[in-house]
């Protein structure tokens, strides 16, 4: 009873990939110069200081090189990607019904206003390079919470405070993509709130890229005032195109003292992307940051989340799991930066490769020589569901202290025959009881999702399972 | 004989390329209950796990016929809900789904049916009573933490849940004090009443036999069944040990 060895080239993602007709009014020249950089400035109508922003950003990309530790980015040519695509609509909508249908229409199938309805205390959309959606529940505007798209926060009433914090966290000298973040960046999401106020409600906001051979260029800014708390939601997802696609997104936090931030993720790239995304946070005393972080699809993926723990006693924690398929090489993991005394990291992740998909986890901890009473817990678990694919753990570790407690953990998994067994011994199919143990071993991001994106995620685990039976 | 449930017939079956079973032979018809009784490595739990179809566990010859059907070339799903049952030695542990949710899957799965939450729910906890389970471990993830008694009553659970038409209980009784004993056998005696199942019961001890209809007894001894009899040998073995079929078996060779 030899069973077929059954495969599908890639899940059926026509959930995802539904692509609208592109009818942008306004789409700039290919490639990237000093005149498409001043041409995205004035469209977007910058201030003068965010024009030489942008002019001294590209100016460091020129210079940088390209990262050459990690996954091959051979296939990314930046000169055929259109840095710039805004959709053509009224810019920020604040009534769903003034979004133009097929706009519409695509985050309707995402599930974005009914999530909105249901649970969501603001939702931000971001539809290629503009927010075409944007409204905060009046209860949580109340409450002095900002929730709005960077643009216009860059001309509002907040206008000083994203100047003293734009990119100070992520230097576009920090490396080649940052730097074109720094020069391109388009669209994202600005937050404040204020000192003592308690978010209740998660805030969401979803990215998706629609036009072709788009790059995409969000900027997340949030700042946590102090004795604070907020839990923010970010979902990606883009459609399928053959032209390498580019998402080098930049997200900065800001965590006062005694504050907490949750910054939840389930990434969802389409599988020709190339996703390029740098997220930092400084956590002030006694503060703390959790990161929960799904990476699904994408061709390419360099992300690792960096928390500086500035202040004494302020705790960072990341837990995140990464599913590697066929054809995908994701680079994740994270870097605790100890800056001061009695703080703490914490890092679980899980990664699960397939169909000969590389996981790499990749971590860094360094605990300054301030950083006296410091503590740091690193666990890394792999699953890989056959020979044929990679898992590797790069952990790094720079202790600078004496007095620090460090523990690091590996451990590298098949899933087990017996469970296997079991699970189908009371009916299951195997391909339901591999699904079902993959989806227990990504259990420690799931738990710690708000329930409809944990159940998004095990439906994202079932799609990727699907025809996985060897 | 419309009323046999199962036919095992000259069943050769070997793991990791070592001949364990050797042309084993055993009837059940529905509603009866047989023990199983043996040395360690005569091939008790070789028997169950090649019923339950146990990839690892390779058919040489013979046959497994259930419900008038050859279910060799059955995947283990497929057997499991012809009505097939198996308690686990060693039930394993499954984060991410609760016991709850589990038993609700399997149930749907087996059926194809949609069940009502609340039947459900009603029914799980009536289960859950006999067993003397505390209704949270329902929406524990599945034997995730549990202790070795609890995971033998969350198999118990399943049993009673699941109702199939022949259960094969692995060691349920090994390692379990005399009052878990004791409780878990008051499920079987639920599942062997109330629902008219029938039963193939793997043990060492005689403990969790006491409140239990016994229609028959085997003695399993390096890989065939050297002994066929009623409750009463359950006593005898109980009293001498097996030393009697070894000695037996040592003459034939």
């Amino acid at each position: 009873m030899a069973k077929e060895k059954t495969y599908v080239e890639d899940i059926d993602r026509s959930m995802y990939d539904f692509r609208n007709e592109e009818k942008d009014e306004f789409r700039i020249e290919e490639g990237l110069t000093p005149d498409i950089i001043l041409e995205i400035s004035k469209e977007k109508n910058d201030p003068e200081w965010m024009r030489d922003f942008r002019l001294k950003s590209l100016d460091i990309y020129n210079k940088k090189q390209v990262p050459d530790w990690g996954p091959s980015i051979e296939g990314l040519d930046m000169d055929n990607i259109v840095t710039y695509v805004r959709p053509n609509t009224k810019r920020m909508a604040k009534d769903w019904n003034d979004v133009p249908d097929e706009i519409k229409d695509t985050f309707e199938r995402l599930g974005i206003p009914q999530a909105e309805r249901k649970s969501l205390a603001g939702v931000g959309a971001q539809y290629d390079s503009e927010l075409v959606y944007h409204n905060v529940k009046d209860e949580v505007a109340a409450q002095g919470v900002i929730y709005t798209d960077i643009e216009s926060a860059l001309r509002g009433e907040y206008a000083d405070m994203i100047r003293s914090h734009f990119m100070k966290l992520v230097p576009p000298t920090d490396h080649k993509f940052a730097a074109l973040h720094g020069a391109v960046w388009s669209g994202g999401s600005f937050v404040y709130v204020p000192k003592g106020v308690h978010v209740d409600i998660p805030l969401q906001s979803y990215f998706r890229l629609n036009a072709k051979g788009a790059g995409q260029f969000e900027h997340t800014l949030i700042i946590v005032d102090d004795d604070a708390y907020l839990h923010f939601i970010e979902g990606c997802s883009a459609p399928k195109y053959n032209v390498a696609n580019l998402h080098a997104g930049c997200v900065e936090l800001y965590v006062g003292k005694n504050s907490t931030l949750r910054y939840s993720t389930i990434e969802n790239w389409s599988k020709n992307m190339y996703n390029l995304n740098t997220k930092r946070a400084r956590v002030e005393e006694g503060g703390k940051v959790e990161w929960i972080s799904g990476s699904f699809g994408s061709h390419v993926s360099y992300l690792y989340p960096m928390s500086i723990l500035a202040g004494r006693g302020a705790r960072a924690e990341f837990t995140g799991v990464t599913f590697a398929g066929r054809g995908q090489n994701l680079d994740t993991g994270c870097k605790m930066v100890h800056s001061a005394p009695d703080t703490s990291s914490y890092v679980s992740t899980r990664s699960i490769s397939k169909d000969g998909g590389i996981s790499t986890f990749r971590s860094s901890v360094v605990v300054n020589s301030q950083a006296k009473n410091s503590k740091s817990s690193v666990s890394c678990q792999s699953l890989m569901l056959d020979a044929e694919s990679r898992s590797d753990t790069i952990p790094a570790m720079d202790i600078r202290t004496q007095q620090a407690d460090i523990g690091h953990e590996a451990k590298i998994g098949r899933i087990s025959d017996d469970a296997v067994f079991y699970l189908m011994s009371r009916g299951l199919s195997e391909e339901d009881a591999r699904a079902l143990i993959v989806s227990g071993f990504a259990d420690n991001v799931g738990k710690e999702l708000p329930l409809e994106y944990a159940v998004e995620m095990n439906n994202l685990i079932r799609l990727e399972m699907k025809g996985s039976i060897g | 004989m419309a009323d046999i449930l199962l036919q095992v017939k000259d069943l050769s079956v070997s793991v990791e390329d070592k001949d364990i079973l050797k042309g084993l032979n055993l009837e059940v018809r529905k509603g009866e209950t047989h023990v199983l009784m043996g040395p360690n490595g005569a091939g008790k739990s070789t028997l169950g796990n090649a019923l339950m179809g146990n990839p690892n566990y390779i058919v040489k010859s013979g046959d497994i016929i259930f419900n008038g059907k050859s279910i060799l070339d059955e995947p283990v799903n497929q057997r499991a809900k012809d009505g097939l049952f198996m308690s686990f030695q060693n039930p394993l542990e499954v984060p991410g789904i609760s016991l709850s949710n589990f038993i609700r899957n399997a149930l749907e799965n087996r059926t194809g049916e949609r069940i009502r939450l609340w039947d459900f729910r009603k029914k799980i906890a009536a289960s859950m009573d006999v067993l003397q389970m505390d209704h949270s471990y329902a929406e524990r993830d599945l034997n995730v933490g549990f202790s070795g008694g609890e995971k033998k009553k969350a198999e118990i659970l399943q049993l009673l849940m699941l109702n199939p038409s022949l259960a094969i209980l692995d060691e349920t009784d090994s390692g379990l004090d005399v009052d878990a004993v004791r409780t878990v056998s008051k499920g079987v005696e639920e599942y062997q009443k109330n629902r008219d199942g029938s039963l193939i019961i793997i043990t060492h001890s005689t403990r969790i036999l006491e409140s239990l209809h016994v229609d028959a007894t085997h003695v399993l001894v390096d890989g065939t069944i050297v002994e066929d009899g009623d409750a009463s040998l359950v006593d005898e073995i109980n009293e001498n040990g097996f030393e009697r079929f070894i000695k037996e078996e040592t003459k034939e060779a």
